[in-house]
Protein backbone atom coordinates (compact mmCIF):
# COMPACT_ATOMS: atom_id res chain seq x y z
CA UNK A 1 0.00 0.00 0.00
CA UNK A 2 2.90 2.38 0.53
CA UNK A 3 2.76 3.26 -3.23
CA UNK A 4 -0.61 3.92 -3.47
CA UNK A 5 -1.25 7.44 -3.71
CA UNK A 6 -3.92 9.74 -5.01
CA UNK A 7 -2.34 11.82 -7.60
CA UNK A 8 -4.59 15.52 -7.91
CA UNK A 9 -3.29 18.14 -10.33
CA UNK A 10 0.22 16.39 -10.05
CA UNK A 11 0.39 16.83 -6.51
CA UNK A 12 0.66 13.49 -4.60
CA UNK A 13 -1.43 12.77 -1.65
CA UNK A 14 -1.11 9.59 0.60
CA UNK A 15 -4.60 10.00 2.41
CA UNK A 16 -7.94 9.46 0.15
CA UNK A 17 -10.07 11.06 2.74
CA UNK A 18 -10.81 14.70 2.25
CA UNK A 19 -12.46 16.55 4.55
CA UNK A 20 -14.53 19.62 5.42
CA UNK A 21 -14.39 22.07 8.34
CA UNK A 22 -17.70 23.45 8.96
CA UNK A 23 -20.19 22.75 11.57
CA UNK A 24 -17.61 22.07 14.61
CA UNK A 25 -18.82 23.68 17.82
CA UNK A 26 -15.53 24.94 17.74
CA UNK A 27 -11.71 25.78 16.48
CA UNK A 28 -10.25 22.95 18.95
CA UNK A 29 -13.02 20.28 18.31
CA UNK A 30 -12.27 21.09 14.24
CA UNK A 31 -8.60 20.94 14.58
CA UNK A 32 -9.07 17.50 16.84
CA UNK A 33 -10.96 15.94 13.76
CA UNK A 34 -9.30 16.91 11.25
CA UNK A 35 -5.80 15.78 13.02
CA UNK A 36 -7.92 12.28 13.33
CA UNK A 37 -8.86 11.87 9.76
CA UNK A 38 -5.33 12.01 8.56
CA UNK A 39 -6.94 13.95 5.40
CA UNK A 40 -4.05 15.73 3.72
CA UNK A 41 -6.92 18.19 1.74
CA UNK A 42 -9.12 20.65 3.53
CA UNK A 43 -12.31 22.41 2.52
CA UNK A 44 -12.74 25.95 3.66
CA UNK A 45 -15.66 28.61 3.22
CA UNK A 46 -14.80 32.00 1.91
CA UNK A 47 -17.27 34.39 4.11
CA UNK A 48 -17.63 38.23 4.61
CA UNK A 49 -15.37 39.62 7.39
CA UNK A 50 -16.61 41.19 10.77
CA UNK A 51 -15.66 44.50 10.35
CA UNK A 52 -13.86 45.47 13.78
CA UNK A 53 -17.02 43.57 15.98
CA UNK A 54 -14.75 41.27 17.40
CA UNK A 55 -11.02 41.79 16.50
CA UNK A 56 -9.56 38.78 18.45
CA UNK A 57 -11.34 36.59 16.91
CA UNK A 58 -9.22 33.44 15.69
CA UNK A 59 -9.09 32.56 12.54
CA UNK A 60 -9.61 29.44 10.81
CA UNK A 61 -6.46 29.65 9.37
CA UNK A 62 -4.57 29.74 12.53
CA UNK A 63 -5.94 26.63 13.34
CA UNK A 64 -5.22 24.78 10.30
CA UNK A 65 -2.12 26.61 8.54
CA UNK A 66 -1.65 26.32 4.54
CA UNK A 67 1.85 25.53 4.83
CA UNK A 68 0.41 21.99 6.71
CA UNK A 69 -2.44 21.25 4.80
CA UNK A 70 -3.77 21.48 1.12
CA UNK A 71 -6.56 24.45 1.70
CA UNK A 72 -9.33 23.47 -1.07
CA UNK A 73 -11.38 26.64 -1.18
CA UNK A 74 -15.29 25.86 -1.69
CA UNK A 75 -18.13 28.10 -3.52
CA UNK A 76 -20.70 26.60 -0.69
CA UNK A 77 -23.63 29.18 -0.98
CA UNK A 78 -22.74 29.68 -4.48
CA UNK A 79 -25.90 29.91 -6.63
CA UNK A 80 -24.83 31.09 -10.06
CA UNK A 81 -21.47 30.59 -12.10
CA UNK A 82 -20.77 34.38 -11.46
CA UNK A 83 -20.85 34.22 -7.58
CA UNK A 84 -18.92 31.40 -7.85
CA UNK A 85 -16.13 32.58 -10.36
CA UNK A 86 -15.72 35.64 -7.84
CA UNK A 87 -15.80 33.58 -4.46
CA UNK A 88 -12.88 31.49 -6.05
CA UNK A 89 -10.83 34.86 -7.06
CA UNK A 90 -11.51 36.08 -3.78
CA UNK A 91 -10.16 32.97 -2.05
CA UNK A 92 -7.00 32.99 -4.31
CA UNK A 93 -6.10 36.28 -3.41
CA UNK A 94 -6.94 35.56 0.41
CA UNK A 95 -4.20 31.88 -0.12
CA UNK A 96 -1.17 33.89 -1.83
CA UNK A 97 -2.23 32.51 -5.37
CA UNK A 98 -3.19 28.90 -4.37
CA UNK A 99 -5.24 27.70 -7.69
CA UNK A 100 -6.78 24.46 -6.46
CA UNK A 101 -10.48 24.71 -5.73
CA UNK A 102 -13.69 22.87 -5.30
CA UNK A 103 -16.46 24.39 -7.11
CA UNK A 104 -19.93 24.17 -6.71
CA UNK A 105 -22.83 25.83 -7.71
CA UNK A 106 -26.02 24.69 -6.22
CA UNK A 107 -29.33 24.22 -7.60
CA UNK A 108 -32.06 25.22 -4.96
CA UNK A 109 -31.54 25.71 -1.27
CA UNK A 110 -33.81 23.43 0.21
CA UNK A 111 -32.03 20.22 -1.58
CA UNK A 112 -28.93 21.96 -2.23
CA UNK A 113 -28.48 19.65 -5.69
CA UNK A 114 -25.92 20.77 -8.14
CA UNK A 115 -27.05 23.16 -10.75
CA UNK A 116 -25.03 21.32 -13.83
CA UNK A 117 -25.57 24.67 -16.58
CA UNK A 118 -23.98 26.78 -14.07
CA UNK A 119 -21.33 24.72 -12.76
CA UNK A 120 -20.23 23.69 -16.54
CA UNK A 121 -20.39 27.74 -17.22
CA UNK A 122 -18.30 28.31 -13.86
CA UNK A 123 -15.99 25.57 -15.09
CA UNK A 124 -15.00 27.07 -17.95
CA UNK A 125 -14.06 30.34 -16.62
CA UNK A 126 -12.30 29.01 -13.55
CA UNK A 127 -10.30 26.62 -16.41
CA UNK A 128 -9.37 29.37 -18.51
CA UNK A 129 -8.11 31.55 -15.39
CA UNK A 130 -5.81 29.06 -14.49
CA UNK A 131 -7.95 27.35 -11.47
CA UNK A 132 -6.87 23.71 -10.71
CA UNK A 133 -10.95 22.81 -10.43
CA UNK A 134 -12.53 19.87 -8.45
CA UNK A 135 -16.31 19.66 -9.26
CA UNK A 136 -18.77 19.03 -7.14
CA UNK A 137 -21.36 17.63 -9.43
CA UNK A 138 -24.86 15.68 -10.13
CA UNK A 139 -23.90 11.24 -10.28
CA UNK A 140 -24.52 11.81 -14.46
CA UNK A 141 -21.84 10.25 -16.30
CA UNK A 142 -22.39 12.77 -19.29
CA UNK A 143 -22.14 15.53 -17.25
CA UNK A 144 -19.15 14.52 -15.66
CA UNK A 145 -17.69 13.55 -18.97
CA UNK A 146 -18.07 17.16 -19.61
CA UNK A 147 -16.78 17.92 -17.03
CA UNK A 148 -13.34 16.03 -17.54
CA UNK A 149 -13.31 17.43 -20.92
CA UNK A 150 -13.43 20.84 -20.22
CA UNK A 151 -10.27 20.23 -18.22
CA UNK A 152 -11.52 20.02 -14.20
CA UNK A 153 -8.98 18.04 -12.16
CA UNK A 154 -11.59 16.08 -10.20
CA UNK A 155 -14.86 15.15 -10.87
CA UNK A 156 -16.80 14.41 -7.32
CA UNK A 157 -20.42 13.12 -7.63
CA UNK A 158 -22.51 13.54 -4.74
CA UNK A 159 -23.33 9.97 -3.42
CA UNK A 160 -26.71 11.10 -1.88
CA UNK A 161 -27.45 14.98 -1.16
CA UNK A 162 -25.22 17.34 0.61
CA UNK A 163 -25.87 16.55 4.60
CA UNK A 164 -28.13 14.31 4.37
CA UNK A 165 -26.28 11.09 5.37
CA UNK A 166 -27.93 8.70 3.36
CA UNK A 167 -25.16 7.15 1.71
CA UNK A 168 -24.45 6.00 -1.41
CA UNK A 169 -27.62 5.63 -3.38
CA UNK A 170 -26.97 4.75 -6.86
CA UNK A 171 -23.88 2.75 -7.08
CA UNK A 172 -24.25 2.19 -10.54
CA UNK A 173 -23.98 5.92 -11.65
CA UNK A 174 -20.55 5.77 -9.94
CA UNK A 175 -19.37 3.48 -11.97
CA UNK A 176 -20.50 4.45 -15.28
CA UNK A 177 -18.79 7.93 -14.14
CA UNK A 178 -15.41 5.84 -13.50
CA UNK A 179 -15.48 3.97 -16.38
CA UNK A 180 -15.70 7.46 -18.21
CA UNK A 181 -13.36 9.52 -16.76
CA UNK A 182 -9.27 9.57 -16.41
CA UNK A 183 -9.04 12.26 -13.66
CA UNK A 184 -9.71 11.16 -9.95
CA UNK A 185 -13.28 10.54 -8.89
CA UNK A 186 -14.39 11.72 -5.93
CA UNK A 187 -17.65 10.92 -3.33
CA UNK A 188 -18.71 14.36 -2.29
CA UNK A 189 -21.72 14.79 -0.03
CA UNK A 190 -24.11 12.11 1.26
CA UNK A 191 -21.38 9.68 3.10
CA UNK A 192 -23.08 8.77 7.12
CA UNK A 193 -20.92 6.73 8.28
CA UNK A 194 -17.79 4.36 7.99
CA UNK A 195 -19.35 1.80 5.75
CA UNK A 196 -20.71 4.09 2.99
CA UNK A 197 -17.08 5.15 3.07
CA UNK A 198 -15.73 2.11 2.84
CA UNK A 199 -18.34 1.32 -0.15
CA UNK A 200 -17.35 4.09 -1.74
CA UNK A 201 -13.64 3.24 -1.76
CA UNK A 202 -14.22 -0.25 -3.13
CA UNK A 203 -16.03 0.58 -5.91
CA UNK A 204 -13.31 2.38 -7.08
CA UNK A 205 -13.10 5.70 -6.13
CA UNK A 206 -10.36 7.39 -5.82
CA UNK A 207 -11.17 9.14 -2.47
CA UNK A 208 -14.13 10.84 -0.35
CA UNK A 209 -14.84 14.05 0.99
CA UNK A 210 -17.16 14.84 3.77
CA UNK A 211 -17.79 16.62 6.29
CA UNK A 212 -21.47 16.44 8.03
CA UNK A 213 -21.01 12.36 8.52
CA UNK A 214 -17.44 13.41 10.72
CA UNK A 215 -19.06 16.85 12.29
CA UNK A 216 -23.25 15.60 13.36
CA UNK A 217 -21.43 12.37 15.08
CA UNK A 218 -21.80 12.60 18.65
CA UNK A 219 -18.14 11.60 18.72
CA UNK A 220 -16.78 13.80 15.62
CA UNK A 221 -13.08 13.15 16.42
CA UNK A 222 -14.06 9.50 17.01
CA UNK A 223 -16.04 9.47 13.84
CA UNK A 224 -13.32 11.07 12.03
CA UNK A 225 -10.43 8.07 12.95
CA UNK A 226 -12.96 5.44 12.14
CA UNK A 227 -13.67 7.24 8.12
CA UNK A 228 -10.12 7.27 7.87
CA UNK A 229 -10.05 3.15 8.80
CA UNK A 230 -12.80 3.20 6.65
CA UNK A 231 -11.26 5.13 3.64
CA UNK A 232 -8.03 2.84 3.66
CA UNK A 233 -10.30 -0.43 4.57
CA UNK A 234 -12.35 0.05 1.32
CA UNK A 235 -9.35 0.96 -0.97
CA UNK A 236 -7.45 -2.09 0.35
CA UNK A 237 -10.49 -3.91 -0.53
CA UNK A 238 -10.86 -2.80 -3.86
CA UNK A 239 -6.97 -3.23 -4.84
CA UNK A 240 -7.13 -7.06 -3.25
CA UNK A 241 -10.28 -7.40 -5.38
CA UNK A 242 -13.60 -8.84 -4.44
CA UNK A 243 -14.59 -12.67 -4.28
CA UNK A 244 -17.68 -12.53 -6.92
CA UNK A 245 -20.92 -12.85 -5.26
CA UNK A 246 -22.89 -16.31 -5.69
CA UNK A 247 -25.86 -17.45 -3.92
CA UNK A 248 -23.97 -20.57 -2.87
CA UNK A 249 -20.67 -22.20 -3.78
CA UNK A 250 -20.93 -25.88 -2.86
CA UNK A 251 -17.37 -25.70 -1.91
CA UNK A 252 -16.54 -25.62 1.53
CA UNK A 253 -13.26 -24.21 3.21
CA UNK A 254 -12.89 -26.79 5.47
CA UNK A 255 -10.94 -29.92 3.37
CA UNK A 256 -13.33 -32.22 2.43
CA UNK A 257 -11.40 -35.50 3.34
CA UNK A 258 -10.17 -36.81 6.42
CA UNK A 259 -13.65 -36.47 7.81
CA UNK A 260 -14.09 -38.95 11.43
CA UNK A 261 -16.86 -41.18 10.38
CA UNK B 1 -30.07 81.33 6.28
CA UNK B 2 -27.90 78.65 5.23
CA UNK B 3 -24.01 78.45 5.44
CA UNK B 4 -22.50 77.20 2.72
CA UNK B 5 -19.01 75.20 3.89
CA UNK B 6 -15.82 76.91 2.02
CA UNK B 7 -13.55 75.18 0.21
CA UNK B 8 -10.57 75.38 2.49
CA UNK B 9 -12.20 74.32 5.78
CA UNK B 10 -14.93 71.86 3.91
CA UNK B 11 -15.78 68.44 5.51
CA UNK B 12 -15.37 65.71 3.59
CA UNK B 13 -17.73 62.79 3.61
CA UNK B 14 -17.23 59.90 2.15
CA UNK B 15 -19.41 56.98 2.39
CA UNK B 16 -18.19 53.56 0.95
CA UNK B 17 -20.53 50.33 0.96
CA UNK B 18 -18.39 47.86 3.01
CA UNK B 19 -19.64 44.05 2.84
CA UNK B 20 -22.99 45.60 2.24
CA UNK B 21 -23.09 48.20 5.31
CA UNK B 22 -22.49 51.71 4.82
CA UNK B 23 -19.54 53.65 6.85
CA UNK B 24 -18.91 56.88 6.61
CA UNK B 25 -15.42 58.74 6.80
CA UNK B 26 -14.19 62.38 7.10
CA UNK B 27 -11.50 62.32 5.36
CA UNK B 28 -9.36 60.43 2.40
CA UNK B 29 -7.66 57.73 2.93
CA UNK B 30 -6.12 54.60 1.53
CA UNK B 31 -7.34 51.13 1.56
CA UNK B 32 -4.21 49.99 3.89
CA UNK B 33 -5.66 52.92 6.70
CA UNK B 34 -9.38 51.65 6.43
CA UNK B 35 -7.98 48.15 7.00
CA UNK B 36 -6.17 49.48 10.23
CA UNK B 37 -9.55 51.46 10.88
CA UNK B 38 -11.27 47.94 11.20
CA UNK B 39 -9.30 46.39 12.95
CA UNK B 40 -8.21 43.89 10.28
CA UNK B 41 -4.48 44.89 9.88
CA UNK B 42 -2.24 41.39 10.08
CA UNK B 43 -5.38 38.91 9.19
CA UNK B 44 -5.30 36.96 6.13
CA UNK B 45 -8.21 38.60 4.06
CA UNK B 46 -9.02 39.23 0.48
CA UNK B 47 -10.69 42.57 -0.65
CA UNK B 48 -12.36 42.98 -3.33
CA UNK B 49 -13.54 46.89 -4.81
CA UNK B 50 -16.41 47.31 -6.90
CA UNK B 51 -15.87 43.81 -8.04
CA UNK B 52 -12.24 43.80 -8.91
CA UNK B 53 -9.77 42.05 -6.61
CA UNK B 54 -7.07 44.60 -4.69
CA UNK B 55 -4.00 42.59 -4.52
CA UNK B 56 -2.41 43.46 -0.90
CA UNK B 57 0.32 44.65 -2.48
CA UNK B 58 -1.96 47.41 -3.62
CA UNK B 59 -3.56 48.68 -0.36
CA UNK B 60 -1.03 50.90 0.27
CA UNK B 61 -1.78 53.15 -3.17
CA UNK B 62 -4.92 52.80 -3.80
CA UNK B 63 -7.24 55.27 -2.01
CA UNK B 64 -11.35 54.97 -1.21
CA UNK B 65 -13.56 56.93 -3.36
CA UNK B 66 -16.97 58.30 -2.43
CA UNK B 67 -19.89 55.56 -3.47
CA UNK B 68 -17.13 52.71 -3.26
CA UNK B 69 -18.36 49.07 -2.72
CA UNK B 70 -16.21 46.86 -0.75
CA UNK B 71 -16.24 43.42 -0.38
CA UNK B 72 -13.78 41.98 2.59
CA UNK B 73 -13.85 38.16 3.55
CA UNK B 74 -11.71 35.20 5.21
CA UNK B 75 -11.66 32.19 5.82
CA UNK B 76 -13.97 30.12 7.54
CA UNK B 77 -14.96 26.47 8.45
CA UNK B 78 -16.83 24.65 5.25
CA UNK B 79 -17.83 21.68 3.70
Amino acid sequence: MTHDSLMIAGKTYHSRLLVGTGKYKDFSETKAAVEASGAEIITIAIRRSNIGQNPNEPNLLEILPPAKYTLLPNTAGCYSADDAVRTLRLARELLDGHSLVKLEVLGDPQSLYPNVVETISAAKTLVSEGFQVMVYTSDDPIVAKQLEDLGCVAIMPLASLIGSGMGILNPWNLQLIMERVRVPVLVDAGVGTASDAAIAMELGCHGVLMNTAIAAAKNPVLMASAMKLAVEAGRAAYLAGRMPKKLYSAIPSSPTGGLIN
Amino acid sequence: MRILPQPDNELIVISVLINGSTQYFEHPLSIADLIQKMELGGKRIALERNGEIVPRSQFNQQQIAHGDKLEIVVAVGGG
